[in-house]
């Protein structure tokens, strides 16, 4: 099975109780934590998006530019990240890389597939490489087996939504909202027939993320999309000190 | 200060050049030859293709370019005058000429672009206007454009430089803006522009975010470069009619580059002039110390295009340090980064006391008070006069220096603020 080819399988194997994909920043609140938060984390849910901190976090709200912060603060790289991965024992939940693309393109295409796969990352999410921009650095997966989840969003034209949803690898992420990542969101039903219209554009399974906060916010979107992506919720349950997993199993719908 | 970075993969000079001076760019994909593009979060895609539509359909027809001449006549004041400055050439050796953008209403080079992207606002019909600030020239430009217009406009402007900026809050406030001190990242220009950004992420539909300088995803570096080529097109009818010729040098201040595109676009094909642009040297050479991107930097992406950059090995960027709150970050528009590989533009840096001095030098000797990012190309045309006796030079004078006094009154004014 290629990497990209194991995301969308753990995230179907959750059949109806909706899949969780979580979010950590790497690094944060500390690095000597990393690898027993990515434990717990990832047996607690289907998929782990790890964040990789960047100066700049232009799509994210306070949360997760607070956590980038800290853990660039405290001397986190991509390099230390990559490393960590590949020398420990990894949970069974596909791990994806979100990262703005400054440090990827730094690290170097090549070199990053090359390492990224070796470290057992499936995927990557970049939030400021739209479609139009991103062939090379897809090129540069293809050849290892990794791929580039492509987000859609409110107010993607559906000409384009068809085409990103084709170009997809792994799930389709569809934000809920127009925003920065963070706020709490309810879930109206314009959301819900949004969902449904990507749902039908997108062969591969649709996770909903910006603003996931709550079990009624995923028992409401619960048939609506394959999965849910819970992030600035989590880096904060991390921040106080809670226990990730039992904040993770609390979303659930029961 | 040493020039090292890499050329691979940026394609010849020379053609680069050719296809600059043809016209080329920005290519379809909104492109410099390698520089540019559009790297947004996939919400403002849409939003883009609006604007970009928008800028096609009205910033070169006739009735847009008549209602934006005749307010730049009426509102803004235009032609700014081009002062020749007698003293200073006799100081330095070399003939001064001074392009007064100093003179444009609210005080800077700022108001061509602000006003042209309000009047496109208006016409695009949205409901409201955001920017980023630095020194405070582009939101209180952005403040009084929104007002003449008739649209709320909200600046985000870093901590760090309200405080050193404070008279410009003011003025912002009394032109009806809202002014969000932004407390995040590096909280001077580069975080006020994350911060512009993601309110437009939150807003695409109503919103239109008027970007400060000619930096930013693609259309935003062509229509910036488009409104502030006034500068360059008056300043080379304006010295051809005062002396008969093209001048040998023209030099500008390059933070993002606005005013030093606006005024270079215009003579990049009169290859008998020599273009210099003049980056922030900060307190010295060292990572952190300066803002001299261009001299300095690699390449990489940060706001949405790829450009030059100030960043570590890892690709993280570079807090950034210059005496001048405009010329403070650590990208510069893509058409800069275009000029540097093309051989056609030269980048130097100027430090901050060099700077410093210069203004006192323009203050004393030519009566006027250039702004602190201005001081930076009459340090960096000393340099040159001095090395070219005799030949004639025409300054950027971006801005008025008012502003300035408080970082002023703690640096140069500091000993004689002593004496009773």
């Amino acid at each position: 099975m290629r990497p990209t080819e194991r995301i969308s399988a753990a995230i179907s194997e959750a059949r109806d109780r909706t899949a969780i994909v979580a979010f950590i920043t790497a690094g944060y609140p500390s690095r000597e934590k990393f690898r027993e938060h990515l434990t717990q984390i990832g047996n607690a849910a289907d998929v782990v998006e790890i964040g990789v901190p960047f100066s700049d976090p232009m799509a994210d709200g306070m949360t997760i530019q607070r956590s980038s912060r800290e853990a660039l603060a405290q001397g986190f790289t991509l390099r230390w990240l990559l490393g960590e991965l590949a020398a420990m024992q990894r949970p069974k939940a596909p791990l994806v890389l979100m990262s703005y693309l400054n440090p990827l393109m730094a690290y170097g295409y090549a070199a990053l597939a090359a390492d990224a796969a070796k470290a057992g990352v499936c995927g990557f999410i970049v939030p400021d490489l739209p479609y139009d921009e991103g062939e090379e650095f897809r090129t540069a997966l293809e050849a290892q087996g990794l791929g580039v989840i492509q987000m859609v969003t409110p107010v993607t034209r559906p000409e384009r939504m068809a085409k990103l949803c084709a170009a997809s690898q792994g799930f389709v992420y569809a934000v809920t909202m127009t925003g920065v990542t963070g706020k709490n969101a309810s879930v109206p039903g314009e959301v819900t027939r949004y969902l449904e219209t990507v749902s039908a554009a997108a062969k591969l399974p649709v996770c909903a993320g910006f603003g996931i906060r709550t079990r009624e916010q995923v028992e409401q979107l619960k048939g609506h999309v394959a999965g849910v992506i819970v992030g600035s919720a989590l880096v904060e349950v991390l921040e106080s000190g809670k226990d990730p997993a039992e904040f993770l199993n609390s979303l659930r719908p029961r | 200060m040493s020039m090292e970075y890499s050329h691979d993969g940026a394609g010849d000079p020379a053609k680069l050049l050719a296809d600059e001076l043809a016209g080329k760019f920005p290519d379809a994909r909104g492109r410099f030859g390698p520089f540019g593009g559009r790297y947004i979060p996939e919400t403002l895609i849409a939003a883009f293709e609006n604007l970009e539509a928008a800028v096609k359909q009205h910033l070169h027809a006739p009735d847009f370019q008549a209602e934006l001449a005749a307010e730049l006549k009426s509102w803004v004041g235009r032609p700014t005058a081009l002062t020749h400055a007698p003293k200073l050439s006799k100081a330095w050796g070399a003939e001064v000429w001074l392009k007064r953008e100093d003179l444009a209403h609210t005080g800077a080079h700022k108001i061509n672009n602000a006003l042209g992207q309000a009047l496109l606002a208006k016409r695009l019909g949205v409901t409201r206007i955001v920017a980023e600030t630095g020194a405070g020239q582009h939101g209180v430009a952005t403040a009084a454009a929104c007002a003449r217009v008739g649209l709320p406009c909200t600046v985000y402007m870093g901590s760090v430089d309200m405080e050193r900026q404070a008279p410009n809050v003011g003025r912002m406030k009394l032109l009806g803006a809202t002014v969000v001190p932004v407390t995040t990242g590096d909280q001077t220009l580069r975080a006020a522009i994350d911060e512009a950004f993601r309110d437009w992420v939150s807003n695409p539909d109503d919103t239109f975010y008027i970007i400060g300088s000619a930096v930013g995803p693609h259309p935003f570096p062509y229509l910036v470069r488009e409104l502030q080529a006034v500068i360059g097109k008056e300043a080379r009818a304006q010295i051809q009619e005062r002396t008969g010729k093209l001048p040998d040098a023209i030099i500008a201040c390059v933070g993002g580059g606005s005013n030093a595109i606006g005024l270079f676009h215009p003579f990049i094909g009169d290859a008998s002039v020599e273009i210099i642009g003049i980056e922030a040297g900060g307190t010295g050479n060292g990572l952190g110390q300066n803002a001299a991107t261009l001299a300095t930097g690699r390449p990489g992406v940060l706001h949405g295009a790829y450009s030059l950059l100030l960043q570590d090995k890892d690709g993280q960027i570079q807090e950034t340090h210059s005496v001048s709150a405009g010329l403070d970050y650590p990208g510069v528009g893509p058409e800069h980064s275009l000029l540097l590989w093309a051989g056609r533009v030269r980048y130097e840096a100027a430090t901050d006391d060099e700077s410093l001095e210069a203004l006192q030098e323009c203050c004393r000797l030519e009566g006027i008070l250039p702004a602190i990012e201005s001081a930076h190309a009459f340090a960096g045309a000393k340099r040159w006069a001095q090395k070219n006796p005799g030949k004639r030079v025409l300054i950027g004078l971006s801005g008025r220096g008012d502003k300035d006094m408080p970082t002023l009154q703690r640096t140069i004014l500091a000993d004689t603020n002593k004496q009773p």
